[in-house]
Formats: C-alpha cells, structure tokens, sequence
C-alpha cells in the first residue's frame, strides 16, 4: 500500500482531462508512455462534458455530426487500451522542478504526483463556483458563505439560506433541510431547471410549513466578522425583505478561472494563455508542454482538432525526456504490428 | 448590415455594425466589444454574454426561450430586460439596437 504522502510515479501528468488532454492519453501511449490526468471537475471531458454536452460539434475531421458528450465517450474509448489514471475533482496547485526534468506536482487534496514530463492542457482554467454579485460577500466566505458543501454536519441546526434553482441548490435543500433548524430556497423565479422530481419534493416541503421559498433576488448581506445574521431578498415585485440567516449556500453554476496555473513560473500572454514553440509545444520551461485552449503561437485557433495535433507533436519531444536512451521511429497505426499490439487489435 | 449600441456599466456606449444573420454576442466579440465573456462560444451554456435590451426594443427581441430563462439562472443581477445575446439575431428590424452590459458576467 501507498503511504499517504507518498508520490505517484507517472511517465507524464497531464492537467486537464478535456478532450485534449484525453487525445494526448493516446499519443503518448502510442509510444509506450504512461499518464496520469488530473481535473478539477468530477467527470472526464472538461468544458465539452460541463458546458455543452448536448450540444452539437460539426468540426472533428472525419466526424460529421457528434455532441460534447459522444466526443468525449468516443476519446474515452479510444484511449482505453493505455488505461490513464484519473484524479477527478481534483486542482494541481503547486508544482516544484526537482530533475531534469522531473517534476514533483501537489494538489489541493494533498495528493502528491512525481512525473517526468507535464502536459498543461487546462483549456480555460479549472471550473469553480461563480460568486453571486452581492457587495459585501468576501469577508463571509468560507466562514459563513460557502459555494459547495463539504460536511452537511456544519449546517446542522443552522438558519441556512440556499439560493439558486438548478440540481445543486435543489438537491442541497432536500439534503440539508431535515437538519438545518430552518431552511429558505431563493431563486428569481418560480421556475426552476432541477429534475422535476427533486422541484416536486421541495415544493411539498414547503407545503408541509417544513420549509420556506422566496422568489427574489439576494441583494444586501448583513452580519459581521464574517458571519451572516441575515439577508435582504429583492422580491420580483421590488420590494425588499430581511431574511435572518446564519449561513449562505449560493448555488450559481461554475465559470472557468485560470486559477493556481498563474503561479507556476510560466510566461503568460495577456495574463492568460501559455505561449509554446509549435515543433513541440513545449513551453519556455523544458519538460513542460501546453496544449489546447490553454496555449498561444502565433496563428492559434482555439479548436479541438487544433488540440490534436498539438498532443501529437508534443508526445514526439516528450518520448526524448522519458526514454532518453532510445530512438524513436515514425510509425503509422494502419500497418505498424507494434502499434496494433499496443491498441490490442493485433 | 444593422446598427447596433453596446453601453458599458460606466455608461460608455460603442456603436458597431452587426452583419445581419449572425447574433449580437459575435457582433460584439467581433469588433472587441467589452462587457461580454462568451466563454462557452455561442451555445447558449453559460451566461457569460448577458446584456440588458433597451426597453424600447424589447419588444422586437423578443422574450427568452425556456432554455435562455433556465441559464439567465446562472447570471448576475438579473432584470425583466434581461437576454443573452448569444440568442438574440441580428436582423434588418433590429438596426439601431441599443444594449447595456452587465457590471460583470461571472
């Protein structure tokens, strides 16, 4: 058994399980690297599985019609014979040279990752909460603001006060209104887009007297030192109303930060994309390449067929820093035995 | 071609022409309008190109769709003129449309 602080060893890191990312699964396993991938969301596909997995993509050559979600399970299937490593939900937050090259990378969680060559393909950040626009909610967050819950114990007891009217805001009301001492929902509507089964059970709660609804807007917090004591909703009317509260759970989606990527010593072009060398796309850093959204050349187009190629290029140099010693030699998957073997077709 | 007014939060307005057909969220990317994100390009999947029409034109955008409604959950300060303009045309009737920007999008 692994101690707990004790590295994982992997050929090469790879940030970002986007399409991307996944892409580069195969190329390196390709030429007989191993890789592990990091995503701070809980699924693999990045923005295609988070943003718009219905919705269609026309332009993955050789696919005419596919969805973000068929994307990413037709890369999932692809690169299955190399058998990646996910760490979902999940944020690389330090990362430390410690080889030439080698790499000694942290996450939020504590875990630790030793690799000889990272691959950043983060698109367009790490995904976190979005902050709801309430002057004043800094200094309550993480004391009696929280945009996720960690242990539903915190809340027991508590005046709580959900806002939102998506899955996350829903189910949390259903989870937490049994042991909060008294639980509102606010949402700006009276719609909401959760599963019509979860809006069903809040709406008997709240025709139960178990719970309250206000349609309405948070607009002023009030409270001190960080904690609420209450909250004043706008009401679709306009009119104004203080709800007391001891704590906060606004719930309103997730937006793309480039997040802990800003500290790791890389050149930032306009505060947010890595600039790379297009023979590798490695970065100003040896041992370190970017692909992706997530970097810059001259003529870059954010598209994933861009991210392709890239990942290919880049599992060329990178087979040079894990196997040092070896040649490496051109080979095509239609005719190469070697190849076919790896995908376990031959 | 179809005149159209993006003003800031600070009241900056930054007329530009929209190419009929497209939508007002590329007309202003386009032509490096400020006060709209678009971070997920277009697909009306996340409220980051949320504007506020000019009540004289709210009638000829026309109200959200049940789709629009159900993200305008996700951004900020959200008004009855409140639309993404990602799902707003770009039309001949619309030329000399006015919108405002949010203080922020996400």
């Amino acid at each position: 058994m692994r101690a707990v602080n004790e590295p994982i060893k992997t050929d090469v890191l790879i940030v970002g399980a986007g399409p991307v990312g996944l892409f580069a699964v195969f190329e390196l396993g390709l030429l007989d690297m191993k890789a592990h991938l990091i995503d701070i969301l809980d699924k693999p596909g990045g923005q295609c599985a988070e943003l718009y997995p219905e919705k269609p993509i026309y332009d993955i050559p050789g696919v005419p019609y596919t969805t973000g979600h068929g994307l990413v399970e037709a890369l999932m299937a692809q690169i299955k014979p190399f058998g990646p490593a996910f760490h979902l939900g999940e944020m690389v937050e330090t990362i430390e040279r410690i080889g030439e090259p080698m790499f000694r990378v942290a996450t939020d969680s504590g875990k630790l990752f030793e690799a000889k060559v990272l691959v950043i393909a983060a698109g367009g950040g790490s995904f976190q909460p979005k902050k709801p626009p309430i002057p004043g909610i800094d200094p309550y967050e993480g004391k009696s603001v929280f945009y996720a819950v960690r242990k539903m114990d915190v809340f027991r007891d508590k005046e709580l006060l959900i806002v939102g009217g998506g899955d996350s805001a829903l189910d949390w009301t259903l989870n937490l209104q049994p042991i909060a001492k008294r639980l509102t929902l606010v949402h700006r509507r009276d719609d909401f887009r959760a599963a019509p089964d979860s809006v069903n059970k809040m709406r008997a709660l709240v025709a139960q007297g178990a719970m309250d609804l206000k349609i309405g807007q948070v607009t002023a917090l009030h409270g001190g030192e960080g904690m609420l004591t209450g909250a004043t909703v706008k009401g679709s009317d306009g009119a104004l109303a203080t709800l007391a509260c001891d704590a906060m759970l606004p719930f309103f989606g997730l937006t793309m930060k480039l997040g802990p990527v800003a500290n790791w010593g890389l050149p930032l072009r306009e505060g947010e994309l890595i600039p790379v060398d297009t023979a590798s796309f490695e970065t100003d850093q040896p041992g370190i390449f970017a692909i992706g959204d997530i970097n810059w050349y001259p003529g870059k187009l954010k598209l994933i067929l861009s991210g392709f190629h890239e990942a290919a290029l880049m599992a060329q140099k990178a087979y040079h820093y894990v196997f040092p010693d070896k040649r490496l030699v051109f080979q095509y998957t239609t005719s190469s035995t070697s190849l076919q073997k790896k995908l376990g077709v031959a | 071609m179809a005149k159209i007014t993006y003003i800031d939060a600070g009241g900056i307005a930054r007329p530009v022409d929209g190419e009929i057909g497209s939508t007002v969220m590329e007309t202003a990317i386009k032509n490096g309008v400020p006060g709209i994100e678009a971070e997920c390009g277009g697909a009306c999947a996340c409220s980051t190109c949320h504007v506020y029409v000019d009540e004289a034109w709210r009638e000829k955008t026309g109200e959200p769709s049940p789709m629009e409604e159900d993200m305008l959950d996700f951004a900020f300060d959200v008004k009855p003129n409140s639309r993404l303009s990602c799902q707003i045309k770009v039309t001949e009737a619309l030329d000399g449309l006015v919108v405002t920007t949010p203080e922020r999008q996400a």
